[in-house]
């Protein structure tokens, strides 16, 4: 190897720190939380493969392929390894715990209420009950769940009863 | 591939296959709401629901795809419409909004009582994606209980037809706990942590004091589901696979 392991893989994660999650561009894929790790290995023929470790937020998540495809052309592209592999993995379930707290904080700025946290790591408990949000407007609690279910797989619909907006929550998963 | 002998691997894949298409025809049939379900919200919320189920279908048959060396897609589109080995509780038409809640709320508890045990599978990928998979169920579980309540509670006519779903569907929602031919080799494994009659036991426990809360009846017979549970098909279905292989059929070996 010519650099030492930690900084090749830095450099991995600082070129897919600014690929943005296709279905909330506010978020980075990285702070979403969905890559679950990057290494380099060689193969039984000697070349060099860079696997990437993806976390899909919900098994059914029809983003997954465009996901797959942003990382497999940027990391493509700045030739780090002979090959890039993406790979779909559940052996570390995705949380929104795993939402970096700048990644809570562009959902907000961007009108999304950022899931609260449920301590939600492997094992950990499930919801019992559905979830307030706290509006991303205008910070009131004085919310009512519309819809557990939204736009997409991973958001509900809220409104807020102080400044009477709608605005969408990411579930706690 | 996997490593494991013939038989458990025929056995393995005789679970995925039942797995993924309850998942996958109550998916398609529930679809159908979009656009027309009683309010809009539960046009977007029974089109989510819907796209998790086929999600999850997707994972299983792409599990099932590795075990057998076969191709997801061919086996989700590519088999005639008696190939199939959904419970029979998935052979109905979506009929009225009532009978759907009815469905939902039986099946969403047997999958959950299924995924809980699948969380301890000896079969590793399996156990994460039912790790995976119950976080996201958590959710339809919650809203079927609460639709199941507000039916119950609505009036004289949507507690009618909700008792009259329920009552309908009994008998095939026993068979989502149908018994599967390689079973004993299952549970001998630990890939099934629990014999599917022990879990059937749990779903009634579970689901017996919430339809007494809401004043639903709760039928007693028939106990057991044999073991042509998975195996019958109606017309219906034959209807919905028509519907859903329709795109496949068109253009064979398309690729996206």
């Amino acid at each position: 190897m010519v650099a030492v392991a930690p900084a090749r893989e830095a450099a991995v994660w600082a070129a897919l720190a600014d690929l943005a999650d296709p279905e909330i561009p506010a978020i980075s894929l990285v702070d979403l939380g969905v890559i679950g790790g990057v290494a380099f290995a060689e193969r039984p023929d000697g070349a060099e493969r860079l696997t990437v470790d993806l976390l899909p937020t919900f098994v059914g998540c029809p983003a997954i392929e465009v996901m797959r495809e942003q990382i497999t052309d940027r990391l493509g592209a700045l030739d780090l390894a002979d090959e890039v592999v993406v790979n779909l993995s559940f052996a570390e379930p995705w949380t929104s715990d795993r939402i970096t707290p700048a990644g809570r904080e562009a959902l907000r700025t961007s009108g999304f209420a950022p899931p609260v946290t449920i301590g939600s790591a492997f094992g950990g408990e499930l919801l019992t009950v559905l979830p307030i949000a706290t509006c991303p407007y205008c910070a009131s609690r004085n919310t009512t769940l519309e819809n557990p279910f939204g736009p997409t797989l991973c958001r509900a619909i809220y409104h807020c009863a102080d400044c009477r907006q709608p605005f969408e929550a990411f579930k706690p998963i | 591939m996997t490593d494991l002998d013939p038989t458990t691997r025929d056995a393995l894949a005789e679970l995925l296959l039942a797995m993924a298409d309850d998942e996958f025809v109550l998916g398609f049939w529930d679809s159908e709401w979009t656009g027309i379900a009683p309010i809009l919200e539960e046009d977007v919320a029974m089109s989510s629901v819907s796209q998790d189920e086929i999600g999850h279908a997707r994972a299983l048959y792409e599990l099932l795809a590795e075990v057998t060396g076969g191709d997801a897609d061919q086996i989700a589109f590519g088999r005639p419409a008696e190939g199939y080995r959904h419970a029979a509780l998935m052979n109905h038409a979506r009929s009225d909004w009532a009978f759907t809640i009815a469905r939902r709320f039986l099946y969403e508890h047997a999958d959950a009582v299924r995924l809980e045990s699948l969380a301890a599978s000896s079969y590793q990928p399996l156990a994460d994606l039912a790790v995976k998979m119950r976080r996201e169920e958590t959710y339809h579980i919650l809203h079927f209980d609460l639709w199941l309540k507000r039916l119950a509670e609505g009036g004289d006519e949507s507690h009618a037809r909700l008792a009259a779903g329920i009552d309908r569907l009994w008998p095939d929602a026993q068979t989502v706990f149908a018994p599967l031919a390689g079973e004993a080799c299952l549970v001998a494994a630990r890939i099934l942590p629990d014999t599917l009659e022990a879990m059937r036991a749990r779903w009634l426990e579970r689901i017996r004091p919430r339809l007494e809360a809401a004043h639903l009846p709760v039928p007693t017979t028939p106990g057991s589901p044999g073991a042509d549970g998975r195996t019958q098909r109606t017309d219906e279905f034959a209807w919905l696979h028509g519907e859903f292989t329709m795109v496949a059929r068109s253009e064979e070996d398309a690729t996206w």
